[in-house]
């Protein structure tokens, strides 16, 4: 799939915001990753931000130190130079357990419920029905049965956004909730869109709620190891694999959460879009395979 | 060296010149928000400009110093006492060890800025002092301050400013009805033909939700969004896009309801389309908006975003001149 030329726009003068595509897909997320890792390359003095999104990038920089037409400029050039970008990265792929169909998350959904869509259902039970599921268990097994991409990190810190790697006629989609709520558990996985997320920190927030993590994913204290070289765990192009656990393998993993123990099963990947394309099932039985492997 | 929190104002935190280089993972640009009376007000003690001060909004915390300090308060008009004696504002005072600061209610201005000379000597996390609340890090605790907190204060080497006083052309203006530049863009063109035109006829006025994140406004005609096939992920709101990286200052409307300008501790993206960006001259103004203040939002080129730029990095070298002495 070739994408149409990235509409370029500024956002004040001291962002670029550009739009590789107005619709989601793994083609316009890998375009960006390759166009911001040249730009950082570049190191262009003036731009103090390079921010990769799902299907759109953004820069911040300076104007006192560069002009603005003259940085939107540079980045078309890389565009034209890079045409649709590298197809491959080289990446890690990560077990996430998740508690599904948790206390706290069922717990907060009571309290919005005069904000969702059906008020008569939960989450999953609403995920479930409207895309086509016979029982909340099926919809799980497909939830935690293929694997996700990160295709960008943020709204607050840490949080990835997850693009679920299958046809896009087999790809959950719920919408928001109709007003968002002013609370939501820290570690909940959430959904959005055709988008995925976990909440890095308890706040605000218009995601369905499907269940819980145990795994801290921002941690200023930097206690587990998988944090030790920086307090955000999640990187644009990570991919995330979540494996279904119970209450009782959900505690025992809290409890070496605040021991320090807690680690996560991590093993690096090298990702091909094109052979993923082919045959993306097939694809993601190797990912699994080399995450489950020696 | 040290200052002890006895009330906790509104929400005082630690503040700086923000901490950059992590937008992209999520972590904002965070920093004092009126960054002219942040930097004033350190100029006038003596600090360097960007050495970390107290961010004090609407309603002023109660301090104790612990130490003999100088200290100079710019920004909003929040009428201060020492010991129960008015002091003034912009101008540096004096502190003897055991002294109690306290505040009357805010006259004008939303948030004012207390530099201490020496600066407030929180740790560093990621490069800046400040304090993201939502991420929990920099300032005291990564938090806003709560009473029986006792902030470290720096070492002050330089001499006494006792007295200096900031010149009255170099004072924050600090009007109840205010015009706000914006250079329309992102997905401006998604917006009817009409409702481009309403946001900027309308008059709006500053919600009650304004804080650091972001400033809602209300009161205007609600805006409606050309119909277009939802692009693919985006959700089914028409105001809803792909999420996205939102520009620091970029303007969201939710369902078409609500202006919402994202500040310093902007969330870093989401799915609302964006239709234009406050210009960065005009972020201190923002900052000193209060809940009901009238907006005016005025849409401006390129060529005038980069003039108004100008103008406001000359205002900070007339500063600079006026105290670097």
């Amino acid at each position: 799939m070739s994408l149409p030329p990235a509409r370029y726009s500024f956002g004040g003068d001291e962002h670029i915001f550009v739009e590789l595509n107005h619709d989601m897909s793994l083609e316009a997320f890998f375009k960006g990753m390759s166009i911001t890792n040249a730009i950082a390359q570049r190191k262009i003095a003036g731009v103090t931000e390079i921010c990769p999104a799902n299907a759109s990038y953004q820069v911040r920089f300076d104007p006192d130190l560069i002009a603005p037409d003259k940085l939107m400029e540079i980045l078309k050039s890389i565009e034209i130079e890079l045409g649709d970008g590298a197809l491959e990265l080289n990446t890690r792929i990560i077990e996430i357990p998740v508690l599904y169909n948790d206390p706290w998350t069922n717990e907060t959904q009571q309290r919005f419920r005069e904000r969702h869509q059906d008020p008569t259902s939960t989450d999953l039970e609403y995920g479930a029905r409207i895309n086509g599921y016979a029982n909340v268990d099926a919809f799980i097994a497909a939830h935690a049965a293929s694997p996700w991409f990160v295709s960008m990190v943020g709204f607050v810190a840490g949080l990835p956004f997850m693009f679920q790697m299958v046809e896009r006629a087999k790809q959950i989609q719920v919408p928001k909730y109709l007003r968002p709520r002013t609370d939501t558990p820290k570690l909940t996985i959430g959904h959005g869109g055709c988008f995925g997320c976990i909440y890095s920190v308890r706040g605000a927030g218009g995601y369905q709620m499907f269940g819980i993590t145990p795994a801290p994913i921002f941690d200023p204290q930097q206690s587990l190891p998988y944090v030790k070289d920086f307090m955000v765990f999640f990187r644009p192009g990570d991919i995330v694999k979540f494996k279904p656990i119970n209450r009782s393998e959900y505690d025992a993993a809290l409890v070496k959460v605040q021991d320090g123990s807690f680690d996560l099963r991590i093993r690096e990947v090298k990702f091909s879009l094109q052979d993923f394309i082919k045959d993306p099932s097939a694809y993601n039985q190797q990912l699994t395979e080399t995450l489950y492997g020696n | 060296m040290a200052i002890k929190v006895l009330q906790a104002g509104l929400a005082t935190t630690v503040q700086d010149a923000g901490r950059i280089g992590y937008y992209h993972l999520g972590i904002p640009l965070s920093g004092a928000l009126d960054q002219y009376s942040f930097r004033a007000a350190n100029l006038l003690v003596g600090n360097s400009e960007d050495a970390a001060t107290l961010e004090i909004t609407m309603l002023g915390p109660k301090l104790e110093f612990m130490h003999d300090a100088a200290i100079a308060l710019t920004g909003a008009n929040l009428p201060a006492k020492l010991d129960g004696v008015a002091i003034p504002g912009n101008q540096v005072i004096a502190v003897k060890a055991g002294s109690v600061l306290s505040f009357d209610f805010l006259k004008d201005g939303a948030r004012g800025y207390l530099a201490v000379a020496g600066g407030i000597d929180v740790p560093e996390v990621l490069g800046s002092r400040s304090t993201y609340t939502l991420g929990a890090i920099g300032g005291f605790c990564g938090r806003k301050l709560q009473a029986g907190d006792v902030l470290p204060v720096g070492a002050f080497q330089g001499p006494s400013h006792i007295g200096r006083k900031l010149p009255d052309h170099l004072k924050q203006a600090l009007p109840k009805q205010v015009q706000v530049r914006v250079l329309p863009g992102l997905y401006f063109h998604w917006l009817t033909q009409a409702s481009g035109k309403s946001f900027f006829e309308d008059t709006w006025r500053v919600g009650p939700e304004a804080d650091r994140i972001g400033y809602r406004f209300k009161h205007g005609r609600p805006l409606e969004f050309e119909p277009r096939e939802r692009p693919f992920g985006a959700g089914s709101d028409p105001s809803n896009i792909v999420d996205a990286g939102y520009p620091i200052g970029s303007i969201q409307v939710p369902g078409g309801l609500e202006p919402i300008v994202l500040h310093r501790d902007a969330v870093s993206g989401g799915g609302y389309a964006m239709i234009g960006t406050v210009i960065s001259a005009d972020m201190d103004v923002v900052a000193q908006l209060q809940p009901n203040f009238q907006t005016q939002f005025v849409a401006v080129d390129m060529a005038q975003a980069l003039s108004a730029r100008v103008k406001r990095n000359q205002r900070l070298v007339d500063l600079r001149q006026a105290l670097l002495n």
